[in-house]
């Protein structure tokens, strides 16, 4: 839903080694980028004109979603990581925020290279292994049909069913392609281990920058608990509940998650 | 034309409604449901069976599946392995070794070895992709079984191939000494068989010159897949493919008059009906995002709940008195050049009488009328499998 205010999203593809990223990119400002999740069609949602009010947005659509391009040899997170790194080598002074998968990414990224990030976001991020053996930490979306993902996924579910758009014959055909491939390729990165990095946890004492770890507290794919985890995990971090949210509470909780995410982004170092 | 005797040596005691609350016979459905006494007995007459038909001159057929108990056979070379010591002649056609879900290729090239020797030289070995609910049992990459698959190909063909160690270092396997102990009995390796059900998987089975095995195809889609084989091969230069290059698997039940095949025929639909789990049946990669967004728009073919007498039309079941079953087997092979007819002649509670009353039957009365049929084979292939 456009407002009156709405930024003028541009798509374009940007060259890296062997890989073309599509990325939206829209606002004015120091630079921030939004790695998105999985489940997501990458387009200029509210949240984003938002974002773009203060920051020269850019949104990628990660290797092999969207309209990106999937090297033959790109099988993990590791690989995807590697692309961002090339894309933020033009640029300084980056401010990060990452949802679901994306925040997976982002949290690997700033474990690389967090001196080259002004800050952090990390939202309802996957990626770590907080539990035993026998505990599933991050809940298997690929087992679920669209009702069940609407159920784990959304505080309220009626709410998604009429936002998300997930893949179904009320899409466009081009749209239900776009998102069968990117669960194709979310299953390339993420099949085994299951949604994280086992190395990733102890690892996340790497990062030096002021970090906001926010969380939808409904959210049935990955719990607030596992994102206390998270956050814990990463020096100085603060963590944040997002009341009436699941997993994705940017687009169930908008002005909550601008009210939360906007004035931790805009602070002054 | 060989025949080959086939049974997935099913657990079949399971309460239909367990199956249907769990929306699925395989991946999750809880062993608490199966007894392993009653197992032991059927394990037993099902091994029986093979023999049965081995000494009817029939060939046999076994597989692998997991996690389901449509199959307990979850590690083929075992069960082949106990087929091998109870049987002196027939050849024994794994089919087969779910390549991109094994760990070790290696293991697999020694199995088939090794059950290549013990039994002197009666194995075939047959590669499988695996259907998609094998994917969770082994939590393979669903986006890169065919990767795997070609790569575990060919380290087991060369290791069957080279007879002193060699390095391997590919995308998915690394070893430094491969060196495998036995070398196998038949020269140069155990024929190669391969399934498929899309034109897109004849390519790899025709370039290597292997059997490719058609499982439940309609007439018309085995046809096609057919052809696409011997196009390829016009392409490649290679020798026109014999009928030894073509298998098929049906349901086959044989019995004295029409009415008993019509009536216990319809036994052998267990397997097909069995309940199949959207989501292990489908999972992300397997199928390419335009088939499985065709599905979501209605465009999707419909399988596997078709009637008995749909089934018998497509060809997919092969059922009634032996002259009716000698003229359906007939029709395969001059329609689709079908050299090998894999028979699963026994399903869920199929009994040991009507099972062996229809492998007797089908061996006395259909089997002499037609292993002449398609007996010239392709010319040996020119060139090694592996370079």
């Amino acid at each position: 839903m456009a407002t009156a205010t709405a930024t003028q999203w541009r798509t374009e593809k940007v060259a890296l080694q062997g890989l073309t990223l599509e990325t939206l990119e829209g606002g004015q400002g120091e630079p921030l980028l939004v790695l998105h999740d999985q489940e997501y069609l990458n387009t200029g949602w509210p949240y984003l004109d938002r974002l773009a009010e203060h920051f020269a947005v850019m949104a990628p659509s990660h290797p092999g979603f969207g309209q990106s391009t999937l090297p033959e040899q790109f099988d993990s997170i590791d690989d995807v990581v590697y692309a961002y790194l090339d894309l933020l080598r033009e640029k300084s002074g980056v401010r990060l925020v990452g949802m679901g998968l994306g925040g997976w990414i982002a949290a690997e990224i700033a474990v690389h290279c967090s001196h080259d990030l002004k800050s952090l976001v990390l939202v309802d991020a996957v990626g770590i292994k907080t539990g035993g053996p026998t505990e599933r930490d991050v809940a298997d979306n690929f087992i679920m049909d669209a009702a069940a993902f609407l159920q784990a996924s959304w505080h309220d579910p009626e709410a998604g069913a009429k936002v998300m758009k997930l893949p179904g014959p009320d899409l466009p055909e081009e749209d239900i392609i776009t998102l069968l491939r990117n669960r194709q390729t979310t299953a390339l990165f993420t099949w085994k281990p299951f949604m994280h990095n086992p190395k990733l946890r102890q690892r996340l004492g790497r990062i030096t920058i002021p970090t906001l770890v926010v969380w939808g507290d409904s959210d049935g794919i990955v719990t607030p608990d596992y994102g206390r985890a998270y956050s814990g995990g990463i020096p100085g971090a603060k963590f944040s509940l997002i009341h009436n949210a699941g997993h994705y509470p940017y687009l169930e909780q908008p002005e909550a998650f601008d009210a939360t995410v906007l004035p931790f982004l805009m602070e002054k170092k | 034309m060989k025949a080959y005797h086939f049974s997935e040596m099913p657990y079949p005691y399971v309460p239909e409604e367990v199956e249907k609350s769990y929306h699925s016979a395989r991946v999750i459905l809880p062993s608490s449901y199966m007894d392993p006494v009653k197992l032991a007995d059927l394990y037993e007459r099902y091994l029986d069976d093979y023999v049965y038909a081995d000494d009817l001159g029939l060939d046999l057929m076994l597989n692998e599946h997991h996690q389901t108990m449509t199959c307990l056979a979850p590690v083929v070379p075992i069960t082949a392995s106990a087929v091998v010591q109870r049987t002196k002649r027939s050849k024994i056609c794994i089919l087969g070794s779910p390549l991109p879900h094994r760990d070790n290729p290696v293991r697999v090239a020694e199995e088939i070895a090794v059950l290549d020797v013990m039994s002197r030289g009666r194995i075939i070995s047959g590669f499988v992709r695996g259907v998609p609910t094998e994917i969770q049992p082994a939590n393979t990459n669903p986006v890169l079984t065919r990767q795997r698959f070609e790569e575990a190909h060919d380290l087991i063909l060369k290791a069957w191939t080279t007879h002193e160690p060699f390095n391997w270092e590919g995308r998915f396997w690394h070893f430094r000494y491969v060196n495998v102990w036995p070398r196998t009995y038949q020269e140069p390796h155990p024929p190669v068989w391969i399934t498929g059900s899309t034109p897109d998987s004849v390519t790899f089975t025709a370039d290597h010159q292997y059997t490719y095995a058609c499982f439940l195809t309609p007439y018309e889609w085995t046809e096609m897949l057919v052809k696409t084989y011997k196009q390829r091969c016009a392409e490649m230069g290679y020798p026109e493919p014999g009928s030894d290059k073509f298998a098929y698997l049906a349901l086959v039940y044989v019995s004295d008059t029409e009415e008993d095949a019509q009536e216990y025929g319809k036994e052998l639909l267990w397997y097909l009906y069995r309940e199949r789990h959207p989501q292990f049946n489908a999972p992300p990669g397997y199928l390419p995002p335009q088939v499985l967004a065709n599905n979501i728009l209605g465009r999707g073919v419909k399988a596997y709940r078709d009637s008995f007498e749909q089934l018998q039309e497509k060809g997919i079941v092969i059922a009634g008195t032996p002259d009716k079953v000698l003229e359906k087997v007939k029709y395969l092979h001059e329609r689709c050049d079908i050299g090998h007819l894999l028979m699963m002649s026994h399903a869920g509670f199929m009994n040991v009488e009507k099972t062996r009353r229809s492998l007797e039957l089908f061996a006395k009365e259909v089997y002499p009328a037609i292993k002449d049929l398609g007996v010239s084979v392709s010319p040996a292939r020119e060139t090694a499998a592996v370079a």
